[in-house]
């Protein structure tokens, strides 16, 4: 087999001085960086096994009303987190729709932040993709390009982040906490992942060596709780990346909106704030009139990057519906198909 | 025409049966604890790993392999190469029949598809052959890739399927178009697919001098035996194959495929056994796929809906190298009466791998297109589409004229479209919604799949002490040959089923034919049967001949069989028991053999077809076009059910691969590169059970004279058919819109939605 070191550090401090050197890569549920070791398009020379250090698999309730989450806090156990879905339903209803049971069980939070996009060109080593190879090129450009990116990409990366779980804490403020070798410092997720530009390889603003340690929700996120959910339009039911999903929070008071809050995934290089659309809602009524504006200007600098032009009218209908269902208020109990259209309203089965 | 005299052997006359039960499988517990062993599960001593490197290309010639890398990495053993591979007795691009079909077991530099095995790394781990295999890191002479139906030259092939002629023409079908009534012109397209069994591909392989054992999954033992003895030059006898369990094989395990070869060449070369598994990547490639389809269909209709032609051309594509050409047009042939009936293909030539049988080879394409066109016309003749069938329902085979064997299609329709509650559907599309504001659209499609039979054979031995022991050499991918078999076994040795050893699923078995075309069970089926049946005759030929048994004098009379014992056919009361019988007599055993084959008289005098109705029901969400099924009612009726559990499962698996076709599967292949770029099972997609609805499937009676003396058609591809078109269809009744191209995809609900 490829030899590669393998190490696993008892403490923080042992973990970051392990990963110091070129090369290292930190391993925790192991769900998205061995497919890519598999599959010839991650190489890394050393694995520095976080998975068992300890204290950073807590759920916290904060004294300030915020909410700490340790890195490896396995997504199934932060989705079944009877709070912490109280006070953040959109964003367990995203992780709920994101991969399969199985894979939740494993996926841990810290490693949801970093994985890595699904774009078919990246996969395959024989084409050319400049995420995987510095200036090789990009064969997605005039490939299969039906499920990439209609807002910020640029013409040496048209790939999406897949992320389900980033799309609501986008737009809920929530801050990383990050380790390194000269210290401590954070930053928030909608900073996390840079668009490509010119240097489409970099995936995040972690220095080499530096290791996510905790995800922070500030006490404001969960003002949304009343009015937020979390929409995905998929090619199946389940056990599919988005094509267009939307992350939509209301604060709702006196029957107009006060506050809003909208993400948007599956379209950009990095779950994307639709911040414009945001403010366009404060102050409006709840209803499809407001909503359909809003819509429209969140995508205004959308285009198309290969042939998925339709990509950009679902998301204004994805946004729509999002904001809808955030207004009709959240439902007491996730519903069964989190995040479906199917399981949008009350009473929804599992089997329609 | 000839009377043909319907063969039941008096033998078989008995109270009680275990054909008709809902056993649950023999196998399952094995299966559910993890004991039931797979070809990949063995590992004999002293084995080896082989791990094959794969083409990149879908064009040229390998230019170079850095073996002396490969070789270097430690716990490699060896590399082998079209340098050094051991020969072969036949050549791999020999073709001599037209089930024989040409391969890749690196017998030049050539590259003809993406994924083409062009090196095997033997090593003593796995990890250690995989990263061998990487080591290689080829370099090619590329050739630009013919992909797509379109821009690549087109010819008329001369056959297709296995020998069907590729076009035929029945009466005045240009006529009838240009005069009718009513008519259509539209296209459909389907993409290729790939099975993708569960099971990867793989072979454990291990040579004793010129003796070969083999585990290996395959649908057809003794097939697979006298290939692989061709081509080492060695007695089929020195072929042993265990292939217990299928993980699945859809059509992709009835073929020897190159990668098997490459198994069996790599444990030559290292003198060790080898296993050499594939990954699922690589089985986008060299095992056969689907061929994407292009369809054409035109029809006409009188006044009052009656067709007056139908027209089906279908474009399809094989591999530059070998001839397999998907049969979709022929889902026209013997459905839907009409005076005029033209069927035609053209195909091109493509770099990819040679597509094969895939689960109802061109009827399943070919009936999805039909389906969807039918509902078009009777839209056009202003009928519903249920109504529509029943008018141009075949009394009689439409282009031969033959009566058929049996056809209770109509009571398929009557019983399917009672369940589903077909009758309150609007004509009109987009008219319902559900409570929460779904479209919710429902629609229907015929299913139909020709009742084959193949050639087989079983041996039968009862002994003096009490046990009996059925043997064939069949195959279990799933279906539950293991059940449904060993009750027939049981049947036909009038014991009960815990009385009879079945032993089936190696090579040394006596044939059992193969596991394909829906056929296994009618075929290897009726070779138990006879193989009973003769050997109850010879119990009965001593017991009526000897003056000291009980039955002595009964030969004009006859025998029945019951309960391991024989008894006077006017006498109940006078019986023997086989026991008694051989103990008599001083035998130790008795043993027969019998065969099952189609009745070409029959055949020559009958059409014999399979029949379903198929109702779906679908919900669209009128804003965002994702489509859910909701609800499936299948009415099939296939002649004689020998386990109805069983049968059931295969009606419902059929229905789920029908909601796949026309919703969910498609290899997109980069037009550039000729590379699958969605070669795995997180993108390619099937039905989660999240897609898959509530299903009823409903067992038609239906009693079948002449197919087989036991009455049976066949379950295992027909229920694919006509659902994929009941789905396609009622996603036009929710929405309004007609998706001509497969899958249908959001993209294509997006322009008819409301937004």
């Amino acid at each position: 087999m490829k030899r590669f070191d393998y190490v696993r550090p008892n403490t923080l401090t042992e973990a970051i001085s392990a990963a110091a050197e070129p090369g290292a890569a930190y391993l925790a549920g192991g769900t998205n960086l061995l497919d890519l070791m598999k599959g010839g398009i991650a190489h890394p020379t050393r694995l520095v096994d976080v998975s068992r250090l300890p204290g950073l698999d807590r759920i916290e309730r904060q004294a300030d009303g915020s909410w700490r989450i340790g890195a490896l806090v396995r997504n199934a156990d932060l989705a079944q987190d009877p709070d912490f879905a109280k006070a953040f339903p959109a964003i367990v209803e995203a992780l709920l729709s994101g991969a399969s049971g199985q894979l939740r069980n494993a996926a841990t939070v810290g490693g949801n932040l970093l994985q890595r996009t699904r774009c078919s060109y990246f996969y395959d080593p024989a084409s050319a993709c400049n995420k995987r190879t510095v200036g090789s090129g990009c064969d997605a450009r005039e490939g299969d390009n039906r499920l990439h990116a209609i807002l910020g990409w640029s013409d040496s990366c048209i790939a999406t982040h897949p992320s389900d779980f980033c799309v609501p804490l986008t737009g809920f403020d929530a801050i990383v906490e990050i380790a390194g070798k000269n210290g401590s410092r954070e930053v928030t997720v909608e900073a996390l992942h840079p668009l490509p530009g010119t240097t489409p390889e970099r995936d995040s603003v972690l220095a080499p060596g530096e290791l996510i340690t905790a995800l922070r929700l500030p006490a404001t996120a969960s003002t949304f709780a009343g009015h937020a959910r979390y929409l995905k339009v998929r090619d199946r039911t389940s056990y599919a990346f988005a094509l267009v999903s939307a992350a939509a929070g209301l604060v709702i008071e006196n029957g107009t909106v006060k506050e809003a809050r909208l993400a948007l995934g599956g379209i950009a290089a990095k779950p994307w704030r639709a911040r414009s659309a945001e403010a366009m809602l404060a102050g409006a009524r709840p209803e499809r009139a407001a909503f359909e504006p809003a819509a429209r200007a969140a995508l205004t600098e959308a285009k198309p990057s290969g042939d998925n032009a339709f990509k950009i009218e679902l998301a204004e209908r994805v946004i729509v519906r999002a904001l809808m269902l955030a207004a009709a208020g959240t439902p007491d109990r996730v519903p069964a198909l989190p995040a479906s259209p199917f399981s949008s309203h009350a009473g929804a089965a599992l089997h329609a | 025409m000839l009377d043909i005299i319907p063969t039941r052997d008096p033998a078989h006359i008995r109270h009680g049966s275990n054909s008709g039960q809902p056993l649950t499988r023999r196998d399952g517990a094995l299966k559910v604890t993890g004991a039931a062993r797979y070809a990949a599960d063995n590992h004999p001593p002293k084995m080896l790993y082989a791990v094959m490197a794969v083409s990149s290309i879908a064009r040229g010639r390998v230019v170079s392999l850095d073996v002396a890398a490969a070789k270097r990495h430690p716990g490699v053993v060896e590399v082998m190469t079209e340098q050094n591979r051991p020969a072969l007795a036949e050549d791999p691009d020999a073709k001599t029949n037209p089930f024989m079909f040409r391969y890749e077991a690196m017998q030049n530099d050539r590259v003809r598809y993406a994924n083409q095995p062009i090196a095997v790394v033997i090593a003593e781990t796995l990890e250690a052959a995989t990263e061998g295999a990487a080591l290689l890191a080829p370099t090619y002479e590329v050739e630009p890739a013919r992909t797509g139906l379109d821009g690549n030259e087109s010819f008329v092939p001369p056959a297709v399927g296995v020998g069907n002629p590729s076009a035929l023409r029945h009466g005045d079908v240009d006529g009838a178009l240009k005069t009718s009534a009513h008519a259509i012109d539209v296209t459909y397209e389907t993409p290729a697919q790939y099975h993708n069994a569960m099971e990867p591909h793989g072979i454990v392989a291990q040579w004793d001098g010129d003796k070969l054992s083999i585990d290996t999954p395959t649908q057809g033992l003794v097939m697979m035996q006298a290939r692989i003895a061709g081509l080492f030059g060695i007695p089929p006898g020195n072929v042993h194959i265990r292939s217990p369990f299928l993980g699945g094989g859809f059509g992709s395990k009835g073929l020897i495929s190159g990668p098997v070869v490459l198994g069996l060449l790599a444990a030559k070369l290292v003198q060790r056994p080898v296993k050499l598994v594939l990954r699922r990547d690589q089985m986008y490639g060299p095992v056969g796929h689907r061929s994407p389809t292009r369809q054409r269909l035109r029809m006409a209709t009188a006044k009052d809906g009656a067709l007056t032609a139908i027209d089906h051309h279908a474009k399809v594509a094989s591999s530059t190298f070998d001839d397999f050409f998907e049969p979709a047009a022929n889902a026209s042939h013997s459905l839907y009466a009409s005076p005029a009936i033209a069927i035609s293909h053209e195909a091109v030539r493509l770099d990819n791998g040679t597509p094969l049988f895939m689960r109802a080879p061109g009827e399943a394409p070919g009936s999805l297109a039909l389906e969807c066109a039918i509902d078009e016309m009777a839209l056009a003749c202003g009928m519903d589409p249920l109504a529509f069938r029943l008018k141009n329902y075949a009394e009689v085979e439409p282009i031969s004229g033959r009566p058929f064997s049996s056809k209770a299609l109509r009571e398929c329709y009557t019983q399917g479209a009672e369940r589903f509650g077909w009758a309150k559907r609007p004509l009109e599309p987009r008219q319902m919604r559900d409570e929460n504001g779904f479209l919710v659209g429902w629609g229907m499609g015929t299913a139909i799949f020709p009742a084959l039979m193949f050639a087989a054979e079983a041996r039968a031995v009862v002994r003096r002490d009490g046990s009996a022991t059925m043997e064939t050499g069949a195959h279990d991918m799933g279906q539950g040959a293991w059940t449904a078999l060993a009750q027939i076994a049981a049947d036909a040795l009038a014991l009960g089923i815990d009385e009879v050893e079945f032993k089936a699923g190696t090579s040394d078995l006596p044939d059992a034919g193969i596991a394909g075309g829906s056929a296994h069970t009618a075929t290897a089926g009726s070779a138990i049967h006879n193989a009973g049946a003769a050997v109850i005759a010879k119990l009965a030929e001593l017991a009526t001949s000897d003056q000291r048994s009980p039955l002595f004098g009964a030969g004009n009379a006859g025998v029945i069989a019951r309960g391991g014992r024989l008894h006077r056919r006017d006498d109940d009361s006078r019986s023997e028991s086989y026991v008694d019988i051989l103990a008599r007599a001083g035998l130790a055993e008795v043993e027969a053999r019998g065969n099952g084959a189609i009745d070409p008289a029959a055949q020559a005098n009958y059409a014999m077809q399979a029949h379903g109705a198929v109702f779906a029901e679908v919900k669209v969400d009128p804003e965002l076009g994702q489509i859910r099924v909701s609800r499936m009612v299948g009415a099939f009726a296939a002649g004689r059910v020998i386990n109805p559990r069983l049968v059931k499962s295969q009606y419902f698996g059929g229905m789920i691969w029908g909601i796949s076709f026309t919703l969910h599967e498609e290899a997109i292949t980069d037009r550039r590169s000729g590379r699958i770029m969605n070669a795995n099972l997180a993108e390619y997609h099937v039905p989660v059970n999240a897609d898959v609805p509530p299903m009823e499937a409903l067992m038609i009676d239906e009693h079948d004279p002449y197919v087989n003396p036991l009455g049976i058609k066949g379950v295992g591809e027909i229920a694919i058919t006509g659902s994929a078109g009941a789905v396609a269809n009622a996603v036009w009744h929710a929405t309004g819109v007609r998706v001509r191209r497969f899958p249908i995809r959001i993209d294509d609900l997006l322009k008819g939605g409301d937004g």
